[in-house]
């Protein structure tokens, strides 16, 4: 009975142990890899994306300060933000910016020839892959929802006392926290998406386009087809309802409650792959 | 569980293809601790087995075990392992002591332990003044050095290294030498390639030939050597009276040619068998009173090796 009692004791224990080594492993790769993310030619494309919808909002900011003078309508206003937000931030702006991120996570290591030093380590490839994942993810989700919060900010102040008032006093908040955990969900989605596609394709920019394409004629497609897109779930999860335009196929919104796990779920499985890929990856830059 | 393997570096039957083009073909080997050298022309397959070795390719067919392990399971394998490989490239904007114990931290090392064991690395291979420098601002030399201490920070029990010496002054190459000698006296694997030759003949415990993806000849350099029957091993030898030793050296028919030196104070023989040659000149020291200065192979060496098995290509 001691002896059961011990090597379960053991088990735990051993498995605890191998979960704090994971933890420490994932850590160190956050430390290189997120200064990679963050720092580097690469960066520069990630940071000008990102100012492009705070710098738009800006503008329209002005713009629409101009026009309070003439009484401007704060719901339609909200629309103008959520069509902007869905067809800009979300689907342009997110979409590339994590592409760009996410598939050089892999491939951007296979190019500098330095992919090597982690296949080298005492790490199980899944770690490695965990922590790469994680690094893309704290890239993207710092300059996205910046980016978001840089437009929504813009949007108040352009709004004055009225959007002051909308947002503290009003649904702003609500919406606002709405439009941020749907850039973190984009990121989550989009992220695990392209980092197994920087996986198995060498030029994974005719993959990338082509889920463009596929996430941009979402809304044409039949109601079970858009269910296989991450932009379906995030579009349900708009706090201002965004029309589709004349053409759309009519489908029924996902409920949050199921859209946010189902994208956790695809997400998990996309992750899953990148694994298996990953365990069978050979180093052959030369390839390349 | 102490089993023979557990101390060797095996290959059984392995092949790699790349696409079509042969990387290395039906290779059988057990390597044992010491300074095993890889030897050959351009794409004679040495950095294929090396890679193969730590599993950043796999074998298209057989299997390779480092020390009883596999690199299937880097966890384990890659804390007993360390590959010093011939990319030489880093992650940016890292300084050199960076490099190392950011790499010690992916392994699990605790910061402590890491920083402890970057330092001792950079001091094994002479960096510590250039410990905070970026590795961008590294001369050749340096690069290749910082390499080595990553590779052997974690202080592995294997250690492969792909060309260690390339771009190391004559002093560091010398300091270098030293250290694997060192290493390879604590009861280390050191598997090294490198295209020196002479340097390879001076810390080489022993020798793996290769050329167009096959083995041609394995062990130790003077092994390898006598066994090369086509190729008479040939000596001088500086005595008074080269004439008369070369009247007296055909008593044996293993020699099969003889010619006095210039300087007529020596006699180059070949011979099919050094060893009855040798005691043959002691027969003929001892009958004929001949005065023996020196006696040395000449082409007993891996450089002739090489020109014989592979050769009149540079080794790479």
């Amino acid at each position: 009975m001691s002896a059961s009692t011990d090597a379960i004791a053991e088990v735990k224990s051993s498995g605890q142990r191998r979960w704090s080594l994971w933890a420490a492993q994932i850590a160190a790769i956050l430390r290189l890899d997120v200064r990679k993310n963050f720092i580097g030619k690469r960066a520069i494309l990630i940071y000008l994306l990102a100012a492009v919808p705070i710098l738009l909002m800006a503008a329209l900011s002005a713009e629409i300060s101009w026009q309070q003078s003439r009484n401007s309508n704060i719901g339609e206003i909200n629309i103008i933000f959520a069509n902007l937000y869905e067809g800009l931030i979300l689907r342009t702006i997110v979409f590339f910016g994590c592409a760009w991120i996410f598939m050089n996570l892999f491939r951007g290591e296979v190019v500098d020839r330095s992919l090597h030093y982690y296949f080298l380590s005492p790490l199980r490839r899944e770690v490695l892959v965990c922590g790469k994942y994680l690094s893309g993810l704290v890239a993207s989700v710092v300059l996205f929802t910046v980016s978001t919060a840089g437009s929504l900010l813009f949007l108040y102040v352009g709004l004055g006392s009225a959007g002051r008032s909308y947002f503290w006093d009003g649904p702003g908040k609500g919406q606002a926290m709405a439009y941020l955990g749907i850039t973190v969900l984009g990121c989550i989605g989009y992220g695990a998406a392209f980092l197994v596609i920087g996986l198995f394709f060498r030029n994974p920019i005719i993959p990338a386009l082509l889920i463009y394409g596929w996430e941009f004629i979402n809304f044409l497609l039949p109601p079970v087809l858009k269910k296989i897109s991450v932009i379906h779930y995030l579009h349900s999860l708009s706090p201002v309802p965004v029309p589709e335009g004349p053409f759309a196929m009519v489908a029924e919104s996902t409920p949050a409650y199921l859209s946010i796990p189902g994208l956790l779920i695809f997400t998990a499985a996309v992750l899953a792959l990148a694994s298996y890929r990953i365990r069978r990856m050979e180093i052959n830059y030369g390839g390349e | 569980m102490n089993r023979p393997e557990d101390h060797m570096i095996i290959f059984e039957d392995v092949s790699k293809f790349y696409g079509e083009i042969l990387g290395v073909n039906r290779v059988s080997l057990t390597i044992e601790p010491g300074i095993t050298s890889l030897v050959g022309p351009n794409g004679s397959g040495k950095t294929t087995l090396m890679n193969l070795m730590t599993g950043l390719i796999r074998p298209t067919r057989g299997r390779v075990s480092v020390l009883g392990l596999r690199a299937d399971h880097p966890e384990v394998f890659f804390n007993r392992v360390g590959y010093c490989s011939q990319f030489d490239s880093f992650p940016r904007a890292l300084t050199g002591f960076q490099f190392i114990d950011s790499y010690l931290r992916v392994h699990g090392r605790p910061k402590q332990e890491a920083q402890e064991l970057a330092w001792k690395a950079l001091h094994r291979v002479e960096l510590l003044d250039a410990a905070h420098l970026k590795i961008g601002a590294y001369s050749k030399g340096m690069r290749q050095r910082v390499r080595l201490a990553q590779a052997i920070a974690h202080e592995p029990e294997v250690m492969i290294l792909d060309e260690p010496l390339n771009g190391l002054d004559p002093m560091a190459r010398a300091e270098t030498i030293r250290l694997f000698r060192q290493l390879a006296a604590d009861g280390l694997h050191l598997i090294i390639s490198s295209h020196i030759l002479h340097e390879v003949d001076m810390m080489s415990d022993s020798v793996i030939l290769l050329n167009n993806g096959y083995i041609v000849a394995e062990g130790e350099i003077h092994d390898m050597r006598s066994e090369m029957e086509e190729h008479p091993i040939q000596i001088l030898i500086r005595c008074d009276r080269p004439g008369l030793l070369a009247a007296r050296v055909f008593e044996k028919d293993s020699v099969v040619e003889a010619k006095i030196h210039k300087d007529r104070q020596g006699l180059f023989i070949k011979t099919r068998d050094a060893d009855a040659f040798y005691l043959l000149l002691n027969r003929i020291v001892v009958d004929d009173g001949l005065n023996v200065e020196s006696i040395a192979p000449v082409d007993d060496d891996l450089n002739a090796v090489y020109q014989y098995l592979i050769g009149g290509g540079e080794a790479a």
